[in-house]
């Protein structure tokens, strides 16, 4: 999950990172009072979660309330990247002297953490690495002795900051640190990293990806839950425990275990090419179970959106057997009830002679079943496109 | 022939008494694995479908002769499982664990390495099977019989759908790796242990979007693997940003995309599948050219 900056500073705050004093406004009357509360100048930034937000326009020095009024009014409703900015972050504006960059995250290729820093900050760091790599020191983290004072100063002295800013660098890294670890993040990135007129070094800009797997450790996150943007069939599949994304397509999707539902997205999208372009409209992955009950929900689920034409359910029989799942749709089809959508049903793996037996048996209408993952496939897409 | 399981191998499987460790304990013996051991520190004593169960890992290696450990204990204690696997220096451990956090994993991870004595497979995985052999993990046992092909795969239905699609040539080993971002065995892992196995002609690999494992298995094929290589991977048709159900496969910018993948596994002279299907016929091709 990607947090907001303001949701991102909140976290430095808590761990001890210097970020300057803000609050976040919906409308600009808030950022007028804020700004007044804050006195003096103060900058408003969009708060959205895509880069180039500066750009766009999204992030406007104001000196003074009238003038937040004003900036907050220009940037609210604002479409940065198809982000719609729903709320603005109003600061106290920052004497800066100099701009680094620095960030820890998930090394994925090489199983590991990984500190990044650059005396060269403020711009995209994927242009710093490939216009001036020797510019960017990435310096691998031992994910059991983690990064202590010796550690953070060893990576300010890496990205070659001045001598100015290296004390304050490496205690604000110690405790950017903290923040990766105690709030499990896969990212945390602070990008300008600032030297002030003043001589203290402060995060201007945060960007924090935290892992989910880790949410129950983290019951504070769901808070960061962006509710405004979750789709409200995602968001009722959550509720149900169940793993579904919506696409754009016709072709609803069932299937057990990730990857096959993912190869049954290609293998749709493929024979939709004969059928005018027909695609998935979701991924849904009901897991190993696929009893009776999980098969409604799911059913329930797809039959909710009203762009799906058709349902392809793939099942290949591992540790369930064939014969519970044909029963599962089965009893699936009273529990919903009034299904008219056609529902391709292909059936492989353990005990699936006796699973189309039984679809066969129940005689619904609705259901087709068909005995490859090709040619199932195929006529999801073939009767999506007539139901178009 | 097979890799890393076999007729010798001797399975403890840590959370017996959990009802998923039960679950496959009783499949696992009827797959014929011999499983020696269960680890609950709270029920040592007890059997579980005839199994004694032990105190520790430690225990059950010394008591009970275990080498392969098969790990089902909840997310929440899955590094405390396979820290205590290593530390009793069991030669394989295979997380089955979905959901684990990836700090815990990256920490047991570097912790195994530092060890150098255990091997590990997952988490987030359906386990190692050598048909007719040993079976530890949930991977159906019947699917296919024994036979000369090699499978790698980061998915676990695909992986069952491909033995299915190839049973009437068998496989020597299948090994699921797991669809997390920070996994113990990877692709080259097992390519170099199959490219090494006098029991297998050839391998099956198949990957998914998210990270660049596959990239770097093509390179690696193409410097140290001689015996044939069929591809395929899933989720050529994933939007940007979505997480599809595996924590690690997600396409973030242009990284990670399968087709990417794909080129990188063509280049290296893998023949590489559109659908698994189509994937099954080229592997069937090559068994039959031997």
């Amino acid at each position: 999950m990607d947090l907001f900056e303001y949701q991102a500073k909140k976290l430095f705050a808590e761990h001890g990172v210097p970020v300057p004093t803000g609050k976040t406004a919906t409308t600009p009357e808030e950022a007028r009072a804020i700004a007044t509360e804050l006195g003096g100048k103060v900058v408003v930034k969009a708060q959205v979660k895509a880069g180039g937000r500066g750009k766009a326009g999204g992030v406007k020095v104001a000196d003074g309330p009238d003038d937040a009024f004003a900036k907050a009014t220009a940037i609210l409703g604002m479409d940065i990247k198809g982000h719609t900015v729903h709320s603005v972050l109003v600061e106290e504006a920052s004497n800066i002297a100099e701009e680094y960059y620095a960030s820890f995250l998930l090394d994925r290729a090489n199983r590991t953490f990984l500190a990044m820093a650059s005396r060269e900050g403020g711009m995209e760091i994927e242009e710093v690495a490939a216009t001036n790599p020797d510019a960017l020191a990435r310096i691998a983290i031992d994910p059991l002795t983690g990064v202590d004072a010796a550690k953070a100063r060893e990576i300010a002295v890496a990205a070659k900051l001045p001598e100015a800013a290296l004390a304050g660098a490496a205690e604000l890294l110690a405790k950017l640190w903290t923040v990766f670890v105690k709030s499990d993040a896969t990212l945390v990135e602070v990008n300008p990293l600032i030297l002030t007129g003043d001589g203290r070094v402060i995060a201007l800009d945060g960007k924090v990806s935290l892992d989910e797997n880790a949410d129950f450790r983290h019951p504070e996150n769901a808070a960061f839950v962006d509710v405004s943007a979750v789709d409200p069939l995602e968001q009722k599949a959550k509720e149900k425990g169940l793993n579904y994304v919506k696409l754009e397509g016709e072709v609803g999707i069932i299937g057990n275990g990730a990857g096959l539902v993912m190869s049954t997205l290609d293998v749709v999208t493929y024979a939709g090419e004969e059928f005018g372009g027909k695609r998935p409209a979701n991924f849904l992955d009901i897991g190993g179970g696929a009893s009776a009950e999980v098969m409604a929900n799911g059913l329930s689920i797809i039959l909710g959106d009203p762009a799906v034409k058709s349902v392809f359910v793939n099942i290949f029989g591992g540790i369930t057997s064939c014969d519970a799942v044909a029963n599962g749709i089965v009893q699936a089809l009273k529990i919903v009830g009034n299904v008219t959508t056609p529902l391709v049903v292909r059936l492989d793996g353990n005990n699936a002679e006796e699973g189309r037996r039984i679809l066969k048996e129940a005689n619904l209408s609705v259901v087709k079943p068909v005995d490859t993952m090709d040619g199932a496939a195929k006529l999801a897409a073939e009767l999506a496109a007539a139901a178009a | 022939m097979a890799i890393w399981l076999d007729e010798n191998s001797r399975v403890v499987v840590q959370g017996i008494t959990g009802s998923e460790g039960t679950k496959h304990t009783k499949r696992m013996l009827a797959a014929g694995t011999n499983v020696v051991a269960g680890v609950n520190p709270r029920k040592v004593g007890q059997q579980v479908e005839g199994v004694p169960v032990f105190g520790t890992v430690a225990d059950a290696i010394e008591q009970a002769g275990a080498n392969v450990s098969v790990i089902f204990v909840p997310p929440k204690f899955t590094k405390d499982a396979a820290i205590e696997a290593i530390d009793a220096a069991i030669g394989l451990a295979v997380v089955i664990t979905e959901g684990v956090p990836v700090h815990d994993t990256t920490e047991f991870w570097a912790y195994c390495q530092s060890k150098g004595t255990t091997r590990i497979i997952g988490p987030n995985c359906p386990g190692i099977a050598s048909p007719g052999l040993s079976n530890a993990g949930i991977i159906p046992a019947d699917i296919t019989p024994g036979g000369r092909i090699g499978l790698v795969s980061k998915s676990g239905t695909l992986t069952y759908q491909m033995m299915y699609e190839l049973r009437e040539f068998g496989f020597s080993t299948c090994v699921g790796i797991g669809g997390d971002p920070v996994i113990g065995t990877t692709h080259i892992d097992a390519l170099d242990a199959f490219q090494a196995d006098p029991g297998t002609d050839a391998i099956v690999m198949i990957g998914e979007i998210g990270g660049d494992a596959e990239e770097r298995a093509a390179a690696h094929i193409e410097a140290h693997v001689t015996k044939p290589v069929v591809g395929y991977v899933a989720g050529f048709t994933a939007p940007e940003g979505k997480t599809m159900g595996h924590a690690g496969a997600i396409v973030s910018g242009s990284s990670g995309t399968a087709q990417a993948k794909k080129e990188a596994l063509e280049k290296a002279g893998v023949r590489v599948g559109k659908t698994p299907s189509e994937t099954a016929r080229l592997m069937a091709d090559i068994m039959r050219s031997l």
